[in-house]
This record gives C-alpha cells, structure tokens and sequence, in this order.
C-alpha cells in the first residue's frame, strides 16, 4: 500500500465541516437545539426592549393617577361597533366605569363598552431622549387622548402602568445580571486559573476561601451587607454596591468550574506536545489552554446570569436591595408583599412573569450553549 | 410487534440444523448531522453451534454496532432491514425467535439477553459497577433469569468463578472490582455471562485492554469453556493473531458491509477479495523482520547519541494523614541503554512496566530519580539532560522530538494543520517567519499528505492521517531523535504499517534515532534493531531484534514471546504458553498482577 492512500479521504473541496474552526462547530451544534435558539431569541427580545424601554412603555413609568388606583387591565381591541350598527376598525380600548364602595373604601371598576378609547401607534407624548441621547416625542402605543386611561396591564396603588413599569424595570434586573457576572467572572477566571494551573498551596488556600464562602448562609450575609450600605447614599450607588455583594459570593461557584478546567486541560497530551516544542508557560496558557476553554466560560456565565437576577429580585422584595425610587422587577413586587393587595389586584404580580420568562429563557439558552460548547468532545464511535 | 409475527416457521432445511443465529440481511442506521449514516449494511452470517465466529474489521467497520444489535442494545442506530433469527436448542419444531422484529425492550428480549444470548466487553473496569461486590452482581443474572433462592445463588456464583479460574472464589466473591487486576475483571464479566449456560456468547474486543500475556490466558479460557459447554461464540475484534488463535469460521467487515467470510484456513491462505488480501497482507508483513535496507544499520563505532546511565524513578506517595507512608513505587531501577545514530531501540514491555516512565524520564518530562541521560550534540559535546535547566532543555527539545499515543489527543483541536505544524517553528524561531508555509508545505508532502488540506482542523483528518501531522510536527525543526510512545497502537493494522514504513523512509532520509515503545512485539521486530525488554522497572534483556525474538535469553522474554498470538491458525500456539513467576515473588495466593495504575495518591508530573 502506497502512503497516498491515506490522503484520500479529505479530498472534498468546498468549505465543509473540515475547515470549520471551534466557533463554526459549537454554532452548528447549538442551532440543532430548537428550546436553546428560542431562549436565545427572547433574551435578545428583551434586551432591545429593555434598551428602548422609554419608547415602548405607554406611559412614563413614574406618571401618578390618584382615579386609576388599582385600575384593572384593559383588553386591547380592534374592532368596534358604531352608534350606527356598522363596523369599525382601529385600536381601541374601553374606559371605566368606576363607583366607590364607601364600605369597603376603594374603588371598583367596571369596563364601559360604550366609551371607546382610541389607540394608536406612534402616538404623540411629552418629550424624553431615548438612551439618554435622542430626544423623541412619540411613543410606539398609547392612547391618541393622553389624559384618558391606559393600563394593558391593569395599575398599581398609586394609578401608575404596571406594563412601563416592567419594561422600565427590565433594564435595572437584566443589566445587574450582567454586570454581576462579569465581576464574578472576573475574578472566577482569574483565581480559579492560578488555582488549577499552579496547584499545590496556592490551590489550597483558594480552594479553602471558595469553601469557606459557600459556607456563610448566602442570605443574612446580603442582608447584613446591605444594612451596611449608608442610608443616604444615592439609588445609583446602592446598585452598584448591591452587584458587588452580588458577584462576591457569584465568583466561587465560576472559580471551580475553572479550576476544573485548566486542570483536565493541563494534562491533555497537546499541552504536553506544546511544551516539547519548546512553548514558555505563559504561550501555553495563552496559545493553547484558554481557547480550549473560553467556549465553556460563556456557557457557565449564561447560566449564571439568571441567579443573579433571582438574587436581585430576591434581595429587594425582601426591601433590602434596591430601594423604590428606583424601578426593578424586585422593587415592582414589593408592591405585591401582602396577600389583600395580591386578591385585590392580581396583576401586581406580572412583574413575576417576567422574570420567570427571563430565567428561564436564560437557563434554555445557557444549557444549549453548553451542551453545544465542547465540540471536540470524545463522541462513541461505531466499530 | 407482537410475538406471533416474531415467532416464524421455518422450514428445517439440513443446512440450519446446527445454526442458533442467522443473521440476514441486517442494516443499522444512525441519524447524524445532515440525514442518515449506514453503519451496518446487508450483513449476513450464519453462527453455529460450538463455533466460533470471529467478526474482523478496522476500527468503524460496524463490526461492534453488529454484535449490538443482536442483542438490541444498538441504540441510537435502528435496525431497517433484515433478520435476526435465533434458533433455541429448548424449541422444538424449527421455531426461531426474529430478533430484529422485536421491540428493544419487550419482554421476549429481555429475556434472550443475558440467558439465552450474553455478552463481555472490551473495558472489564467500566462493565462492572465498582459499587457492588462480584458476588452480587453475578448473582443478579441468576436472580432476574432463574428461581434460585439466595443460598443456591451463592453456591452457583462460586461453582463460576471456579469455572473461570478465579482463585480463591470463596473470598473472591465478596471483593469490589476494583480490588481485581484487568484480567480478573475480564474473567468475572466472563463468569457473569455463563452464569445462565447460555447458547451464544457474544465478546467485543474482550482481550483488547489486557497484556498480551493476560490476553491469551483469557482466549484459552473461553475456548476451553466453548468446547465445555458447546456454547457458539461471536468474537468481535481487530487483532488477526487473535482470529488465527480462535477462530473457526471468520467474516471480514469493512464500512459496514461484509467483505468476505469463510474457514479461517481458507481466508488466511486464499484471501479472495482485494481488502481481505490487504489486510491479511500487512499483518503477515508485520510478523516478518523487514526486508533488511544495507547500509542502514548502526555504526557501533561511533560514540552513541544517547547514553542511559542507572536511570531510576521513585514515586513516593503522599503520607495520609494517619499511619505510616506506603511504600515508595519504584517506576524505573538503574536503566542502561545506549542509542546510536540512525538505530531503531525498541523497548517492549506490559503495562506497568515502566517503559514510558523510561520514554519521559529521558524528554524530562519527568524529573529522574537518579542516573544520567547524556546526549551527545551534533558538535560532539555531550550534555546530562537530568540535571539540564529549563532553557538549556528547551534548545535539546529542537533535537529529541517524541510522538504520542494518543493521535487525537496529542494535537490541539483548536488550529488548523498549518498553525499546528508551524507551531514549532514560530517558537524556536529556526527559520525566517515568512518561510514558515514553504516549510510546512514540504514537511506535509513529506510525510504523505496534501498540503492542499493545511488549512483543515485535525478533526477533518483520520487517525492515520492524525499520526502523519504529528510526525509532520515532530519532523519541523529538523532533529536527530525521535521518542515515539506507542506511536501505532491507536491505528489499525494496514494504517499502522503505512506509518511504519513512513518512519523507516524518514529514518533512511533524514539519519533519525528513534526510541519506540511499544507492547506489541510485532511492530517492534518490524521497527527496530534492537529491543530492550522491560518488566516492573528493569531492562530484563537487550539485544538486536533477531536475537531477541528468535533467541531469547531471559526467561520473562521467553513467556511474553509464548504468549503472543501468530497469525496463521495452522500454528496455534497460546495454549502451550507458560507465564513468568518471579522467583523473589511470594508465593502468596492474593490475586495476582499488580495493575499499571499508580496508586491515587501519587502525583504524576
């Protein structure tokens, strides 16, 4: 047999699956999996709506309406019916009608059929820049009348729109994700790789620190962090402090999973090659061993993101997060901590929705990532 | 399905009188990335009662997705054509179950699998659980199979591991597997699947992960088992030495499809087909010393490149936290050797015996113990690489290259061919950076590939073609010795010749030393001039490859060559091996053959 035979079988011309580089593969891989692509479109969804919250909400999520209290949600409807019999067409809703219980004491509304609420996109509103940058005059939806009621999602105790206050909401819970992970991130990566790489006492004590932090009951250490934070301080640096107590316990879980890592990687046999041929530990590192690794960091920050969103929501329902002025998916359900509140208007609690949707669109999407993240993993062969 | 349509007539022609399986026509099929993938295809075969059948093939031949479905453990693959009949001694009247019509979990199979059919494996570790006793899990076949009452089941055990040879089966019984070396795993897998006396024994590769010398201890057990209990066996594997040893009636397969089948005689001497000659070819070309290449022998004049002087390794493991330190593992004691310029050195032994430790312990890739490693430059001056500093050591690296294992493990999945090649070349900074794709172009034409495919990732490439980069690689900076560690055992026996001869050529061009190690005694004879033979950490016996194998001196020597299997089925020779006993050794009953693993707590550098 002549050495050219061996040659044969990589004969085929055209980009396939032999010049495919790392990328290529894991973005074949991860596209097989429908749930994880689908997760992915919704994060994306929610980020660009979180990014052009101003635009979308209805409403400014701040605009206060002593008569809309508890205002339930109103339908969104298309057609209607003339005083004349015939029909017509155009985004609509209803008003209220709304009578006072003086037992009771509160307001209760009925949805009046025959006063029409005309909608429409791209409505006039007062003026606001969007990202801070643009100054803009419409909205995407709202009612043509700006004084009349508006509420798809019903209204909180002080008549604001449940609806603006999620998407507004959005951009503080979905950007703490990130900025938490990233923080962890950092310092995962950093200490969990000297950690593995080097080993011996340096390993230990790093190993010991992870353990000793798990160890600290995660949810009286946020609390006592957080009655640290001066109480005059701005919402804006309480954000930041909060991610930062945040990312603090967040890195240990990254730091193992790293040190795993460099330590399987450490002794795979082209390491070895590389140092043969001569390569300096750092070329090593650099060259060979963080590239075999970045595409399973991204998938372990994908799914480390929802816990940090829960973390945040968690902290702030609890009323030690961040605080009103400022609006969250946490800080929206506190307004739903007591049960009369939550029977009187359930729709309080569609801030939960959201965040739901979010963690799990998140969990879908990292554990396809994941899945999707090693393509060189050692698959069975027939034979 | 339902059983009636399972459960055929057929007609008693004389011809399946003594047939238990019948496989016709049978194909599997995967679903992969784009459609479908073949992997068994219109494969037909007949086994008979108190045969054997050997199922051949290359690595991804299908022969194992065969034997799996038999069994219908074949999953993800679906079987889409075909038959599998298994004619039963208990039923009466010709009735033949048709196995590929049943569901793969229905009753009927389940009760076909493990007493009517059953079946070992390659990897003995990782078919047993490490959490039961062997006790318990022989008895659970019983258990499920038979109405034995648990006293009854115990004494069953026991009679089987008796049968496999297991010492001491009263105590062996209540031991974990771990506790067993790979050869006594096998055996109780082996005791596992006889424990219902069943009609078909199906092993896959079961000798594969042994040492030659376990190996034939383990196919001289089956086939006295065979004879015993006229049990038919399907024997899958890829070693023809093995086949030779065995085999009654023996069928080829290759991409899915059977090539050829017939006597084992008649396909060792008339091969019809272009692929059984081929592959019968290159294993008969490997049992002979190489056509010799004048000229090409050593020079013992001159000084030698490489000189070994009482090399020794000590692992010391790690003090636990209470009692004394075990004892320390003595790796490697006082190795001499020396290499010469242009020389094969084999070193052969089992595993355990410390050749690789030997192979790394000259790259310093582990820190020696004792004893000196000199090299002799170019120049003529020599250096000690065991006390070298990292730089220093580096410049040596240009010059002793080594080769692994591992084909697929040993390149980085991440570059392409070309920046794997280059790698070196950018480092040492040998030649000018803008030379570098000439360089690597030629270094692929070199050693047989296209450099039209430099741009390709290694996963494009087959193992072969795998090797061929890394000897591209080890080839780039031009050096004088090449270690290769067990270079061709992860290829199969045509590709592995191919990178013989490669090596020889590059030898021939290029004046290369090389250091091969390897357990396969026929590469080494091939390969090299001389062999060094290693057994627990000593250099038991070196000489030239003739003298070795031929004459050997050394009674350990004597018992490895006893126990290696000849392909021709006309010498069968394993049944009249003889094992190797150390003298010093206790004469203790504990079973035997300490396995290669290094304790846990020995930290491998």
């Amino acid at each position: 047999m002549s050495a050219s035979v061996d040659v044969t079988g990589v004969s085929g011309a055209s980009i396939g699956i032999e010049q495919a580089g790392q990328w290529q593969l894991i973005w074949w891989r991860f596209v097989r999996h429908r749930i994880a692509v689908a997760g992915g479109v919704i994060i994306l969804l929610f980020y660009i709506i979180a990014l052009l919250a101003d635009f979308i909400s209805p409403a400014l999520p701040e605009k206060v309406s002593t008569r809309h209290t508890f205002a339930p949600p109103q339908g969104l409807h298309l057609f209607y019916r003339n005083p004349d019999g015939s029909l017509g067409f155009g985004l609509h809703v209803y008003d209220y009608k709304v009578t006072i219980d003086r037992v009771a004491v509160r307001r209760i509304f009925v949805v009046d059929e025959t006063k029409r609420i005309d909608a429409g996109l791209f409505v006039r509103s007062e003026p606001y820049l969007l990202l801070g940058l643009i100054p803009m005059e419409h909205r995407l939806i709202g009612p043509l009348d700006r004084t009349k009621p508006f509420y798809l999602l019903g209204a909180d105790r002080l008549g604001r729109d449940v609806l603006s206050r999620i998407l507004h909401g959005a951009r503080v819970s979905l950007s703490i994700g990130l900025v938490g992970v990233l923080m962890s991130l950092t310092l995962g990566v950093l200490l969990g790789g000297i950690s593995g790489y080097y080993g011996g006492a340096v390993d230990d004590l790093i190993q010991r620190l992870v353990e000793l932090i798990r160890s600290i009951p995660s949810i009286p250490l946020w609390m006592g962090l957080a009655a640290a934070v001066p109480q005059d301080w701005s919402p804006l640096a309480v954000y930041f402090i909060i991610t930062l107590i945040v990312s603090l316990v967040g890195w240990t879980d990254l730091a193992r999973q790293v040190r795993g890592l460099v330590m399987s990687i450490k002794g795979e046999d082209f390491v070895l090659a590389a140092r043969l041929d001569g390569a300096t530990g750092g070329r090593i590192i650099l060259r060979h061993m963080i590239p075999s690794f970045t595409s399973h960091i991204i998938a372990t920050t994908t799914l480390a993101i929802p816990t940090m969103i829960l973390v945040e929501t968690a902290l702030s329902f609890l009323g030690i997060g961040l605080r009103p002025p400022i609006i969250s998916w946490g800080t929206l359900l506190q307004e739903a901590q007591n049960v009369r509140t939550v029977a009187m208007a359930p729709w309080l609690l569609w801030p939960a929705g959201a965040v739901v949707l979010t963690v799990l669109a998140f969990n879908f999407f990292g554990d396809g990532l994941r899945d999707a993240a090693d393509p060189y993993a050692h698959t069975e062969k027939g034979g | 399905m339902t059983l009636t349509t399972a459960i055929q007539r057929l007609h008693p022609d004389p011809a399946s009188q003594s047939a238990v399986l019948e496989v016709q026509g049978l194909s599997v099929d995967f679903s992969i990335r784009n459609g479908m993938f073949r992997a068994v295809d219109d494969v037909s075969f007949v086994l008979e009662r108190g045969k054997t059948l050997c199922l051949v093939g290359e690595s991804g031949s299908g022969k194992s997705v065969t034997a799996r479905a038999i069994l219908r453990i074949a999953a993800p693959g679906r079987i889409t054509a075909g038959r599998i009949l298994l004619h039963q001694a208990g039923s009466q009247g010709g009735q033949a179950i048709d196995i590929a019509s049943l569901s793969p979990d229905s009753p009927v199979i389940r009760g076909i699998r493990g007493r009517a059919i059953s079946m070992i494996f390659q990897e003995p570790l990782s078919s047993l659980s490490p959490l039961h006793r062997i006790g318990w899990q022989i008895g659970e076949v019983l258990a499920i199979h038979s109405k034995l009452g648990r006293e009854e089941r115990r004494q069953r055990v026991i009679e089987l591991l008796t049968q496999v040879e297991i010492p001491r089966p009263e105590q062996t019984i209540d031991r974990y597997p771990f506790e067993l070396s790979g050869g006594m795993r096998q055996r109780v897998m082996i005791a596992m699947a006889l424990a219902c006396n069943p009609e078909i024994l199906i092993a896959d590769e079961p000798t594969t992960a042994l040492d030659v010398t376990t190996q034939a201890e383990i196919l001289d057990l089956i086939r006295g088992l065979q004879r015993r209990y006229g049990m038919a066996v399907l024997f899958i594997t890829h070693d023809m030495g093995v086949v030779a040893e065995i085999a009654d009636e023996v069928a080829i397969m290759r991409r899915g499809k059977l090539v050829e089948s017939g006597p084992v005689r008649q396909i060792f001497s008339r091969p019809r087909e272009p692929y059984s000659q081929a592959l019968i070819g290159s294993v008969l070309r490997l049992q002979k010393p190489r056509e010799v290449d004048a000229g090409s022998g050593s020079t013992p004049a001159a000084a030698p490149i490489l000189t070994v002087r009482a090399l020794g390794k000590r692992f010391e493991p790690r003090r636990s936290l209470f009692g004394k330190a075990p004892d320390p593992i003595n790796a490697l004691v006082d190795v001499d050797l020396e290499l010469h310029e242009a020389e094969c050195l084999g070193i052969v032994g089992e595993s355990g015996s410390g050749k690789t430790t030997l192979g790394r312990c000259i790259m310093r890739l582990m820190q020696p113990s004792s004893g000196k490693v000199v090299y002799r430059r170019r120049d003529g001056t020599e250096t000690d690489l065991a006390d070298l500093d990292t730089p220093a050591l580096r410049r040596v690296y240009r010059e002793i290259r080594m080769i692994f294992q591992d084909p697929f493990g040993s390149l980085n999945p991440r570059l392409t061919v070309r920046q794997a090649i280059a790698e070196p070349l950018l480092i040492n900074r040998t030649i000018p950076r803008e030379k570098i794709p000439g360089r690597v172009a030629d270094l692929m034409e070199t050693v047989g590939l296209d450099p039209g495919a430099m741009e390709r990732y290694p996963h494009a490439f087959s193992g072969g073609q795998r090797q061929r980069i890394c000897i591209a690689r080890a080839l780039a900076l031009d050096p004088r010795i090449i270690i290769a560690d067990e270079a061709t055992s992860a290829l199969d026996v045509t590709i592995r010749l191919q990178i013989l001869d490669l090596l020889l050529s590059l030898r021939e061009r290029m004046k290369l030393s090389f250091i091969f190690i390897s357990h396969d005694m026929s590469v080494i004879r091939y390969f090299c001039d001389r062999v060094g033979v290693m057994y627990k950490g000593r250099l038991v016996e070196i000489g030239t490859s003739e003298q070795i194998c031929t004459r050997p001196s050394h009674a350990y020597t004597r018992a490895l060559l006893s126990a290696v299997p000849v392909p021709d089925p006309a010498r069968r020779s394993i049944a009249s091996r003889h094992r190797y006993v150390e003298a010093l050794a206790p004469a203790s009953n504990a079973p035997p053959a300490v396995s290669a693993t290094f304790p846990s707590g020995v930290q491998k550098r």
